[in-house]
């Protein structure tokens, strides 16, 4: 069984106990603990159950690249699911539940599927759930959403309860990893005075060196560690992060930094997670080496784990996996680990190295502590199914013989160790095979470059494959030299490495049969075998990223961080090729999964996104309006009273309107000054109507299009004086039209003498719409607003009630209206106002409905609704607005390809309904046949859709083919539930055909 | 006229900074050909500062600031009872010659950030470097914070002062707050 050690455990506060909850039993653990090893000082050797097979499965690793102890972790809006015990610090009140097994991690149903192995192979479900077709839907999905998942979803309803930030920073030289490389890195760097960021992702410093010991400068390794942080926490120019991860590497020196401010402290203030977004002139990656698997059968029991890991939980954490630990191993680093189980007073019955020459120094010292060692020995099979019992050994050159068996609690092995190569990876650092060390090595040569061609990533000690003290040292400080520019100082002294060749070993026997080919575990997390791999490559898959498909290997959330290199291996084997000619897959970005909170940052609740508010929008909200998002705007659709629909609320304002006076909140709508000498020639090009005749004083309605002939947007525009316009447009298209002027401005018509500015949000804007608006503009009192003096199209400064105003006799309603800029400050007084002047009136504040529905009255079009990114002027009747004594403007040409002159295209015209009902939105009129499809023809549909109150009728407005031609004509449009509505084909004007409303 | 009235009056939030609505301030863009001598003259006159180099503000007359926005873009900021005036002054100034002056003061709200945190929070939601040897007095940001345009220099020992457009000043204070909650402390600056 495993068990906390009464001595050792450098990372634990002994003083501080800590009481956790796994799977509703309390348990205690020390402050310092991770989640994995309080775990395993409690005896809980099993914590998972596998992906596929369900089977047991314990802590392997005891860092980031652990596969299996994932956990559902905390409770309602802290709940989340596979969160990685290994990098979980243990805190008072931790609660974690065991995944993937039903109904209990001890008893699991699932575990019947290891019993199927052998028709669960690779491939399974591509091969499984093709056919046939209709048992997809009915029986397959039903039954993989059932077992799929490692973790519980979090409840939809129940919304996270931390925050989150993002932070951005600077810094020349970006080290990655507080080992002995990554500090020495940084040390050298920082000497150039240069400015310098260190980040470690667990929270200690100190990386493996911390646990492996050494001397440098003659001194413990770990005083030169302690001396070594003291003097950058010391320097001006260092910032060092702990709990943080950098996790990927992007163009430019662009660093993504995960930093875990309170996963280990749930309730403390401030934001649970920090996501740095990270501009590094240089990044040193000193991100270590992760020790690889053995593939022999069991290697999955639990109590099988990585040597180093096995020597991480005595050193750091004071724990034993077992009493009796037998190590398997095919390189030297493995003695280590019986060293120091020997040293701390454990048995280690025997290391079985699969090497027939053996180890170097470290095994004679072994072999001296009296610890047995076989050399050419392998584990044939791991005895026990959730613990391990013992292990059955034979020959590594045999196919599975067993000459003996050795009962223990506990397999350290050891594969063998690959650099951390994802960061130099990420953005396209190229790897050497290493037949030494059979590892994958960054090739320096062919590194990530810059904008200059410059290499912007350096590795540093082990993930450069520097494998000995002395090694590392030298090789971090030369990449902190390189790093920050300067020359590199002499490294501190230290042993150098002093080993025997490792070997090569990718199954343990090498001739292993197939049955136990099938329990020798590559992807602990997605259950896939030695024997998947090698059927893989018998089907033909020969690519190493489609066997990762294939197979899954390394798809789980650990990304095959133990997997990889012994899963490609295999494949390389089995192909009969080098390993490096199969190569490896692509390393993404993370490094490991990160929060999504963390990726959101602050967007979420009030600041998801930006909710702009008109001088006016207070109030607006006293009145609980229906709003609706008009771009990034909220306007009112309707002010519904107590009792009322939005449809009644939208006809009681219409009328209103009509027959008296309404007031509409106009502020959103775009207004663009346009100034210069060449404005008006400016003008006449983005219009398609003649702007530069325009006289100051005067509005004109101008039309925009794309080049490609589209309409873009609309509005009035008005003269200002001679060299100044003043554009209106559509509420959407502020900032796209204003983009749209200085694109062309800049890039077109650089010489042209025009300036542009964007000043929608410097007004309030109030239209005062129906036949008392002058009476009210009147009874304020200020200017002259009569027809003779104000005409139709015409605008005029001047003061309203005390307010500076300018005015402007437009209307979309089709009534006697005015529509008012006052400065924005000023906006919410003189809304009030109006509204107080207008209670005789029996004012009332209209919606956007309304506003569409009395428009559509008058058959004016809607950008948005008339228009969709296909519609032309022409196809709307839209002529008079072609100005046809231009040379050009933009989109003239486009409008003249054969497509956009074909007098087939669908014409807008007016819809009125046989019935009186209203037409539904975008429903289309049918014709006769089918087309090649199958499909029924049309010729025509709806484009705006409403109930008139002003004619007490549906109308609408469609484009039909050759409609203009086809008045009188009556044509269907069936409804979705079959019954179809009859429409006569009208002009698209239904009220005051002369104007003679808003003329007045 | 009435008295006009700031975005979000008096809206303070106290975290590892106070945030800050400022009130009014005058605005003026101002475009024009950055080379010409009487364009710079006439805003010497005006704003009694010459013109800054990229990125930077210069302080002028009585308060008056004068930022760079783009190549043929610049930002007067002066009192908000001095706008007009200011304005007529630089039209005039200008006469004939191709420029623009327009009063923006009312499609802004200006924030003020102070405290020991000030610097963290705008480095939470803006892409700028914000360490003191990398932005300090006169130096001048056109950029955005977290989804919206923005502007900011430095206005003090620990003052930052922020302009955004008007209709975003609620999105604004909502996430300085959020950027300066208590215990968000970052302590790299």
């Amino acid at each position: 069984m495993s068990t906390r050690l009464s001595t050792g455990g450098r990372l634990l506060d002994k003083s501080k106990a800590v009481e956790f909850k796994f799977n509703g039993k309390r348990l205690k653990g020390y402050e310092g603990d991770t989640l994995a090893s309080a775990l395993l000082a409690n005896n809980q050797m099993m914590v998972a159950r596998s992906f596929k097979y369900h089977r047991p499965r314990g802590v392997v690793a005891s860092g980031a690249e652990e596969p299996n102890a994932l956990f559902n972790m905390g409770k309602g809006n802290k709940f989340e699911p596979n969160q990685r015990a290994t990098t979980t610090e243990l805190f008072d009140g931790l609660s974690a539940n065991s995944q993937n097994h039903w109904p209990s991690l001890e008893f699991d149903i699932g575990a019947i599927n290891a019993y199927l192995a052998r028709f669960l192979p690779a491939g399974f479900y591509y091969k499984m759930f093709m056919y046939p077709r209709a048992f997809w839907k009915h029986v397959y999905e039903p039954f993989i959403r059932q077992s799929a998942g490692l973790g519980k979803a979090p409840d939809a309803e129940t919304k996270d309860g931390d925050t989150y930030e993002h932070f951005y920073f600077n810094a020349d030289v970006m080290v990655v990893g507080g080992g002995v490389a990554g500090l020495q890195a940084a040390k050298t760097a920082a000497a150039s005075g240069k400015k310098v960021l260190l980040v470690e992702q667990t929270s200690a410093w100190g990386g493996r060196a911390a646990v492996d010991g050494g001397m440098v400068d003659g001194k413990p390794v770990a005083d030169w560690m302690d001396a070594t942080i003291a003097e950058l926490e010391a320097m001006e120019n260092v910032t060092l992060r702990t709990r943080m991860m950098a996790s990927g590497v992007y163009d430019h020196g662009y660093v993504l930094g995960y930093e875990r401010l309170n996963d280990h402290q749930p309730e403390a203030l401030g934001p649970r997670h920090r996501l740095w977004r990270i501009r590094a002139g240089h990044i040193v990656t000193a991100t270590g080496a992760i020790e690889r698997p053995l593939s022999f059968a069991g290697n999955d029991v639990p109590g099988v784990l990585l040597a180093a890991a096995v020597r991480d939980y005595a050193v750091n954490w004071g724990v034993s996996i077992g009493d009796r630990t037998v190590v398997v191993t095919n390189n030297d680093d493995a003695y280590r680990t019986a060293i120091t189980l020997k040293e701390i007073g454990l048995e280690v019955p025997a290391i079985i190295d699969a090497r027939a020459s053996g180890g170097g120094a470290l095994a004679d010292k072994a072999r001296a502590m009296g610890i047995r060692v076989e050399n050419g020995k392998a584990v044939v099979k791991v005895k026990g199914k959730t613990r391990v019992e013992g292990v059955a050994i034979g020959l590594q050159a045999g196919e599975g013989a067993i000459l003996e068996t050795i009962k223990c609690e506990a397999v350290a092995m050891s594969g063998g160790w690959s650099p951390v190569v994802h960061l130099w990876s990420h953005c396209g650092g190229k790897l050497n095979w290493i037949e030494e060390d059979q590892h994958f090595r960054p090739d320096p040569s062919r590194a990530p470059t810059g904008d200059t061609g410059q290499a912007f990533v350096t590795t540093a000690g082990i993930s450069s494959g520097a494998m000995g003290l002395a090694e590392v040292l030298e090789d971090a400080t030369n990449a902190g030299a390189l790093a920050s520019g300067i020359n590199a100082p002499a490294a501190p002294s230290a042993d150098a490495r002093d080993e025997a060749p490792m070997e090569a070993v990718w199954l343990m026997p090498q001739g292993a049969n197939i049955k136990l080919k099938m329990k020798a575990w590559l992807d602990y997390q997605n259950d896939v075998k030695v024997s998947d791999v090698q059927l893989a490559a018998r089907e033909g898959y020969e690519s190493v990223e489609h066997t990762k498909r294939y197979t899954t290997l390394g798809m789980a959330t650990d990304q095959g961080k133990l997997s990889n290199i012994n899963g490609l291996a295999i494949l390389s084997d089995a192909l009969d090729q080098p390993i490096p000619q199969t190569g490896t897959t692509t390393f993404r970005p993370p490094y490991t999964p990160i929060s999504m909170g963390s990726i959101a940052g602050e967007a979420r609740g009030a600041t998801f996104q930006p909710i702009r508010r008109t001088p006016m929008q207070d109030w607006h909200d006293a009145r609980t309006p229906f709003y609706e998002p008009v771009g990034h705007w909220r306007r009112a659709y309707c002010y519904d009273r107590p009792g009322e629909t939005h449809g009644d609320a939208v006809e009681r304002e219409i009328n209103q309107t009509r027959n008296s006076l309404g007031l509409l909140d106009a502020s959103t709508l775009g207004k663009l000054i346009v100034k210069g000498p060449d404005a008006g020639k400016f003008l006449d090009m983005l219009y398609t109507n003649m702007m530069s005749s325009l006289k100051p004083g005067k509005c004109r309605y101008g039309l925009m299009c794309s080049e490609n002939g589209f309409l873009s947007d609309d509005g009035v525009v008005a003269r200002i004086d001679e060299d100044t316009f003043l554009c209106h447009t559509t509420t959407g298209g502020a900032e796209r039209i204003h983009a749209h002027m200085e694109e062309w401005l800049q890039t077109e018509w650089w010489d042209w003498k025009v300036y542009v500015a964007n000043v929608t949000e410097q007004f309030a804007q109030v239209a005062v719409v129906g036949p008392n608006s002058r009476k009210v503009l009147e009874k304020l009192g200020g200017m002259d607003v009569s027809k003779e003096s104000l005409g139709f199209m015409e605008w005029a400064d001047g003061k309203i009630g005390g307010f500076d105003c300018r005015v402007y006799r437009i209307s979309f309603s089709g009534e006697l209206s005015y529509e008012i800029a006052v400065p924005a400050s000023q906006g919410a007084a003189f809304w009030e106002a109006l509204m107080s002047a207008g209670e005789e009136f029996n004012v009332m504040p209209y919606g956007t409905e309304a506003l569409h529905v009395m428009r559509a009255e008058k058959g004016f079009i809607m950008i948005g609704d008339e228009t969709d990114g296909t519609v032309i002027p022409q196809d709307l009747g839209l002529h008079w607005a072609l100005s046809k004594k231009k040379d050009d403007y933009l989109g003239k040409r486009a409008q003249t390809r054969s497509h956009m002159a074909d007098p087939n295209r669908w014409k807008l015209v007016g819809l009125e309904t046989e019935d009186g009902s209203v037409l539904p939105d975008g429903a289309y009129a049918t014709a006769d046949g089918q087309n090649e499809n199958g499909q029924r023809n049309v010729q025509g549909r709806v484009t705006s859709t409403y109930y008139s109150p002003t004619l007490m009728r549906g109308i609408a407005m469609g484009l039909v083919h050759l409609g203009p031609d086809r008045m009188g004509e009556v044509i269907e449009f069936p409804k979705i539930d079959g019954k179809i509505i009859k429409a006569k084909i009208v002009d698209p004007v239904f009220y005051d055909k002369e104007g003679e409303k808003q003329n007045v | 006229m009435s008295n006009p009235v700031s975005a979000l009056p008096e809206a303070e939030f106290k975290g590892i900074a106070t945030v800050s609505e400022a009130g009014l301030r005058g605005m003026i863009t101002v475009r024009g050909n950055f080379a010409s001598k009487s364009f710079a003259k006439t805003l010497k006159s005006v704003a009694g500062c010459t013109i800054p180099d990229a990125r930077k503000i210069n302080a002028g007359s009585d308060g008056r600031m004068l930022a760079w926005m783009s190549p043929d873009e610049l930002l007067l900021v002066t009192d908000y009872a001095s706008v007009e005036a200011d304005l007529t002054a630089l039209l005039s100034g200008f006469g004939d010659e191709h420029t623009m002056a327009v009063n923006v003061s009312d499609a802004r709200a200006v924030f003020s950030i102070a405290g020991a945190g000030a610097r963290e929070t705008i480095a939470k939601v803006a892409p700028v470097d914000m360490s003191a040897t990398d932005f300090g007095d006169g130096d001048f940001r056109r950029t955005r914070f977290a989804q919206v345009p923005a502007a900011f220099w430095k206005s003090g020992e620990d003052v930052f002062t922020v302009v955004c457009f008007r209709s975003v000043a609620q999105y604004m204070f909502d996430l300085l707050s959020v950027a300066s909650q208590e215990g968000s402390e970052v302590g790299v600056f």
